[in-house]
């Protein structure tokens, strides 16, 4: 069997962790293919429903990244809302039974390749230990039992 | 004469309040009763459900279901009384969203049980005997419906023609649905049958959008009846929330708690609200270094209960994970 290789779905705000990712790439800096980027203008316009959305979709994690607090961000204040939501977030999927280590806020200017490198890296190790996302599990179960 | 409309009302996961509802258009009922015979009506009729099964399909016009499914038996009347109605209402929050019994979907049908027929201080119940699907006795073998793990939605069991949200259902909303029937003013299929704004739009407390250093319990002080209570810190579903009610629970001076659902084109009620908080919710100290924002949603001690309190079942993750 091969080895499980996690999903990530990782919201980069356009203006710092997007250029971010792109100065990983143009340095050449290596990180695992298990990221599917999407490109939001402001992690603070990363409805939570998104989040939760991408994981009963299939993500086994999520990635939010934006500008650095206190005063990076593009639109003064979108990645403190950011920052507020993943934390209510987390409380939330601990009591639906998803670990909220899954969710991941990070910042990362534009300056900072290798951070970007590295925080993929770590979420791909983290989320290899902790296995699929459990609600993949609940989609097979659904449909074998009507209960 | 014309002849006569025929209505139906069933009653399944809820607390029967909806029922009540019913009688809450006072004297309106005697209209409703001009227009309609009530065919079947378990709270109030000896109607069994083989009268209903022998009932040619589509005899009801109208079929008022409240009530979320959660037992074999809900789920079959569903089906049945979806074939039986023309049309098919989904009456109140748990038929509509999943309600207050679709907070179950944080357990499972072992945990239900445990709880209810164990745990709970007032039980006494020394052979621990909880529901079984069929049990044999000397009389021979006695059955119950199955009890499912997870609560559902009408729609989410068979196909619903109308919503009428509320928990209970407004009497407004009820008598404006009810001429709408008689009237044939009925609005495409799929319609929730209640205004598209939100509670705040009803509310006639004054909002100065301000930050909310900390969240407050309606317990822990005595809110301005003015003010909106958000901007005192006390978490009122209402900006998540679809209106119809007339801001009924904030003119109490109560928060409102979202038993209308989502207002529409949102895409999850709960989420909703998780945005709408966090942006109004804040402190000085955020900006500082080496602050920790889950110290501030300490304060949050129960995010389901709070803002899926009613809409669990119909949400993106529509229950907790199942232990293998």
């Amino acid at each position: 069997m091969t080895e499980f290789e996690p999903r990530i779905v990782g919201f980069l705000c356009n203006w710092c962790s997007y250029a971010g990712a792109d100065l990983a790439g143009v340095s050449r800096f290596q990180y695992p293919p298990n990221l599917r980027v999407i490109r939001v203008m402001c992690s603070g316009s990363v409805h939570p429903a998104y989040i939760l959305e991408a994981f009963k979709d299939g993500a086994d994690g999520v990635l939010v990244a934006g500008c650095h607090p206190p005063n990076d961000c593009h639109y003064i204040s979108g990645n403190l809302k950011a920052q507020r939501r993943v934390a209510l977030l987390k409380k939330l999927m601990l009591q639906l039974g998803l670990e909220p280590e899954r969710l991941r806020l990070e910042w990362i200017s534009a300056a900072e390749g290798e951070k970007f490198a590295r925080v993929i890296r770590e979420m791909v190790d983290d989320l290899k230990k902790l296995g699929p996302c459990p609600l993949r599990k609940i989609e097979i179960s659904v449909t074998a039992e009507s209960d | 004469m014309l002849e006569k409309l025929k209505f139906g009302f069933y009653w399944a996961a809820s607390c029967g309040g909806c029922e009540i509802a019913v009688l809450d258009i006072n004297e309106k009922i005697l209209d409703v009763l001009e227009i309609a015979d009530i065919v079947f009506w378990p709270v109030a009729m000896d109607v069994k459900y083989k009268d209903v099964e022998a009932m040619p399909d589509g005899f009801m016009d109208v079929c008022f279901f409240n009530g979320a499914v959660r037992t074999e038996e809900q789920e079959d009347l569903a089906n049945l009384l979806r074939r039986k109605a023309k049309i098919l209402i989904a009456f109140g929050t748990c038929a509509h969203i999943g309600g207050i019994p679709g907070l179950a979907n944080v357990a499972d049908r072992r945990e239900v049980f445990e709880r209810a027929y164990l745990e709970s201080p007032s039980t006494v119940n020394p052979t621990m005997i909880v529901p079984e699907v069929s049990v044999e006795t000397e009389e021979g073998v006695l059955t119950l419906p199955k009890f499912y793990n997870t609560v559902k939605t009408l729609d989410q069991v068979v196909e619903v023609d109308y919503y009428i949200p509320g928990c209970p259902p407004p009497p407004t909303l009820i008598i404006e649905a009810v001429q709408a029937i008689a009237g044939g003013s009925l609005p495409p299929k799929g319609a929730v049958l209640a205004p598209p704004k939100s509670v705040c739009d009803e509310c006639p407390r004054t909002r100065e959008e301000k930050k909310i250093p900390a969240i407050r319990r309606i317990i822990d002080f005595e809110p301005d009846p003015e003010k909106c209570l958000l901007d005192q810190g006390i978490i009122c579903m209402g900006p998540a929330t679809r209106g119809g009610c007339g801001a009924m629970c904030l003119n109490a001076n109560m928060p409102c708690t979202g038993c209308g659902g989502p207002c529409p084109e949102a895409i999850e009620q709960g989420s909703a609200m998780i945005s709408a908080l966090s942006t109004v919710l804040g402190l000085a100290s955020e900006k500082e270094e080496g602050f920790d924002p889950e110290e501030l949603m300490e304060q949050l001690k129960d995010p389901v209960g709070t803002f899926y309190k009613y809409g669990l079942p119909s949400s993106i993750v529509n229950r907790r994970v199942m232990k293998r």
